[in-house]
Parts: C-alpha cells; structure tokens; sequence
C-alpha cells in the first residue's frame, strides 16, 4: 500500500472518531505494520504543522486526536458554544503539585502551598482531573492524588513526561535526600553511622 | 465613600507563601538572600490593608506573620544556649526552601496554564448522538477503569431522592373508527354531496376529529365516496357513492380495517 495511501486512510478514520486512538487500535482498524503506521502518522502530523491547516494531530494520553488549532478557538467557539473547564489559580496551582508530586497526600500539598487545598482537590476530583490512587501507609492512611489520563486530555499531553520541566534548583537537595535515605538505611541495617 | 468600592478587587493571593513571593519580587530580592526584616514590616502592612478591606485573613497569614516575626527577632538577638546547642533546621533556611519550592510549582502552574488546553484553545470532533456517545467512545473491547469515587459518586446519584414525576391523564374518547363510520353514513345518507367541514360538525375533541377523519379516509379507501376540490385551498366536497346515498350499502363493517385503528 502506497503511504500517501495509508495516511488518507489514517486521517479519515481519525476524523470520523471522537477519542483518541491509540497506535494499536489504528493497527487494528487500518490492518497495517507498526512501522507502516508509524510513518504516515509522522507524515500526517507533518503535513497538519503547515501553514494554512486548521486542524493538528496531536499525540494525548497515548494516542493520536485531530484537534482544531488554537489559534481558531474564537471561531470554533462561535459554533460549539461549549463552556470550557474553568481552573482558578489556585486550582491549577493544586493540580501541578499533584501531577508533579503524584502520588501526594493533600497534608504534602498543603505543606506545599501554605494553605487549606482540601476543597480545591475535591473540586478537581470531581472534575476528573485527578483520581485517588490509593491510601498512604502512613498514620490515618491518608488519600494519595494523582493525576488522571482525563486530565492528559485536557492539557494535550501524552504522558507525564510532557509536562512543563520545573525550574531545577533543587538537584543538590534531592542529592542531601537520598543521602539521608541511605544514612538511615544503613543505620537501621548495621548501626554504622556513614559520614 | 465611593473609593472603598474600588478597593475590593485587588491582589488577591493564594496563601502567605503567594503573598511572601509576591513581595520578594517586588523588591527585587533573591529568595537565597532575603531581608528578612524588609519584609516582616511590609508583609504585616499587607495584612494591616487586608482587614481593612474587611478581608477575612485566614489563620495561615497570621501563622507566616507569626515566623517572620520571630525571625526578625532572631537577627537582633545573640543566639539562646538551646539554639545553638540544636542542630536542627535553621528556620530561616527552611522558609527559603519552601518559598523556592512553592516558586517552582507556582511557575510549572504557570505554564500548564499556557498550555492548549481541550474545549479553551483546541478542539475534538464532538460525540455524533447523545445517544452514540457511549457506543462510539467505549468500543467493546476497550477497558474500562471505575474508580472507587466514581462508583460512591453513582450510588449518590441513586440515593438522591427523585422527584414526583407530573402524572398526566389521558382519558380514552369514546369513538371508535367504526362509529366514526357509521356517524359519517348517516351524515351523508341520500345527499349528494356533503362540504368537508361540516363532518366534524360534531366532535368536540381533538381525537374525535381524529377518528372521524380517518372514518373519512377509511370509506375513500373502501372507494365508497370520492373527494374533490374545485379550487386550490377551497372547500372539499365529499360524493358518496351510489349505494351510501341510497342506504343499500350491506356489510360495511366486515370492510373496515378493524385491525389497523386497533389503538384507537
């Protein structure tokens, strides 16, 4: 099969769906190698980097979405007349400790902002943005957050690699950590103090 | 004085961490090197401004105000015995570690915010049908993740008391087809024509006129009167046939479609 073949292909099943696909399902759907799809994916998503497009393929969650491009936002608004998700800053504030952090106790997250955030997490919860990820074995077996595939989504990531990287000022403190970690490590072992 | 309702909306911060940040910048300082005294004096100015504005300051403020005031007292006293014998954290070092940690996320925040975000800046083909939603973005063989949350959130919904449903009645009219029929021979008996209107002359509800209408088509069907209209929007006449107008019609009924006016 021609690729330029292929990739018609690829788009056109794209458009008519309303989720992401995953690179398996495409496989799957389109009866193609990886390899194949691999590269009319790469082409496609090319050729919607151009100018002149209105639409661009993006990679979210782990699979691949025709989405509309930003810079007509205004325009697609004029006809869905969806109400976006409204994010306060503190809740966007919440919602990056807790995808930085996952999995995080709201006490970690309050440690972190100096403030109350219990509200903001149900409110994020509730908006499936983030999801309880187990309990915490500490005492009282606090709620762990973490981020949800939604919440990819919603911010166009395809996993939490992509997310912005963090001013890095704090090499030499996760270093002190971990040497703490190993100090204690040792000590609980062998009862030899290591300087 | 009009001025105070101009001075609600201002700076509104986050926390005390926000705040603090907030005024190390202003001042241009570096967090690693902060004055401490600097800022103790504006961050107690800015809560004095706060509760003017009948701000509720929460108690998180008052608890910063609270550490910056004793570090301030810090640098103006010799060091006490316990604190020098204590090798713990420096409580100045261990504010300026947070403040630089909650700098960070504030700016990954920042970022995030920057981001395209779905149904704000970008936009997917929407589900076809309400009721094609499901169908179309939960294949068969795709997994479905049901968290404990979600299930406590559909219980609640189940929970929810419902609300009365509005009863409405419908009363069954009296007239079967069949009368409609007979109602419609008698009315056209040893005429020779008969105005369209004038058959609904008697039924006084919406589902009466139903019925005789379709006693109407029934005996047009049965070719037992013929329509006719002589201008576009006039009057219709109805002819009954030969054997209506003379009575002689047998066995009329045995030619109704009973079945289909079953529901009627």
């Amino acid at each position: 099969m021609q690729i330029s073949d292929l990739k018609a292909r690829v788009e056109a099943v794209l458009f008519s769906s309303d989720t992401a696909l995953s690179a398996a399902k495409l496989e799957q759907i389109l009866e193609v190698e990886a390899e194949q799809l691999r590269v009319a994916l790469q082409q496609l998503q090319h050729e919607c980097q151009q100018e002149g497009r209105g639409v661009i393929l993006q990679e979210v969650a782990g699979g691949f979405q025709l989405r509309t491009r930003p810079e007509y936002a205004h325009w697609v608004m004029q006809l869905r007349r969806t109400r976006h998700m409204n994010l306060s800053r503190a809740a966007t504030e919440t919602l990056a400790i807790i995808a930085y952090r996952q999995p995080v106790t709201r006490a970690e997250i309050e440690g972190l902002r100096g403030v109350d955030s219990g509200g903001i997490a149900r409110t994020l919860l509730e908006k499936d943005l983030v999801r309880v990820a187990g309990k915490k074995d500490a005492p009282g077996r606090p709620l762990l957050y973490a981020t949800s595939a939604r919440f990819l989504e919603i911010f166009g990531l395809n996993s939490l690699d992509d997310l912005p990287t963090l001013r890095d000022l704090k090499i030499d403190e996760l270093e002190r950590d971990r040497e703490v970690e190993l100090e204690m490590d040792f000590e609980s072992q062998e009862g030899v103090k290591i300087e | 004085m009009a001025a105070v309702a101009y001075e609600i909306k201002l700076d509104q911060f986050e926390g005390p961490l926000d705040l603090l940040l907030h005024l190390v910048h202003k001042n241009e300082m570096d967090i690693q090197d902060i004055k401490i005294a600097t800022i103790t004096a504006q961050y107690l100015k800015h809560l004095e401004m706060m509760k003017m504005r009948n701000m509720d300051v929460a108690s998180e403020f008052l608890l910063m105000a609270a550490t910056l005031l004793y570090l301030k007292s810090r640098t103006l006293l010799p060091p006490t015995r316990t604190e020098l014998d204590d090798e713990g954290e420096d409580p100045e070092e261990e504010l300026k570690a947070r403040l630089l940690e909650y700098q960070r996320y504030k700016e990954g925040a920042q970022q995030l915010e920057a981001y395209p975000r779905l149904f704000r800046d970008v936009f997917p083909r929407p589900p076809l049908t309400l009721e094609n939603e499901e169908l179309a973005s939960r294949p068969a063989d795709a997994e479905i993740n049901v968290s404990l949350y979600d299930l406590v959130c559909a219980l609640n919904e189940v929970l929810r008391p419902k609300p009365q449903p509005a009863v409405h009645r419908v009363e069954r009219g009296a007239l079967s087809v069949t009368q409609g029929v007979h109602m419609l021979l008698r009315n056209l008996h040893g005429k020779e024509r008969v105005s369209f209107q004038s058959c609904f002359s008697a039924a006084t509800t919406r589902l009466e006129v139903v019925v005789q209408f379709m006693a109407l088509l029934e005996l047009a069907r049965l070719q037992l009167l013929e329509l006719q209209q002589y201008t576009r929007g006039g009057t219709i006449y109805l002819y009954p046939a030969e054997s209506i107008r003379t009575g002689s019609y047998t066995d009329i009924e045995h030619m109704i479609d009973v079945e289909a006016y079953a529901d009627l």
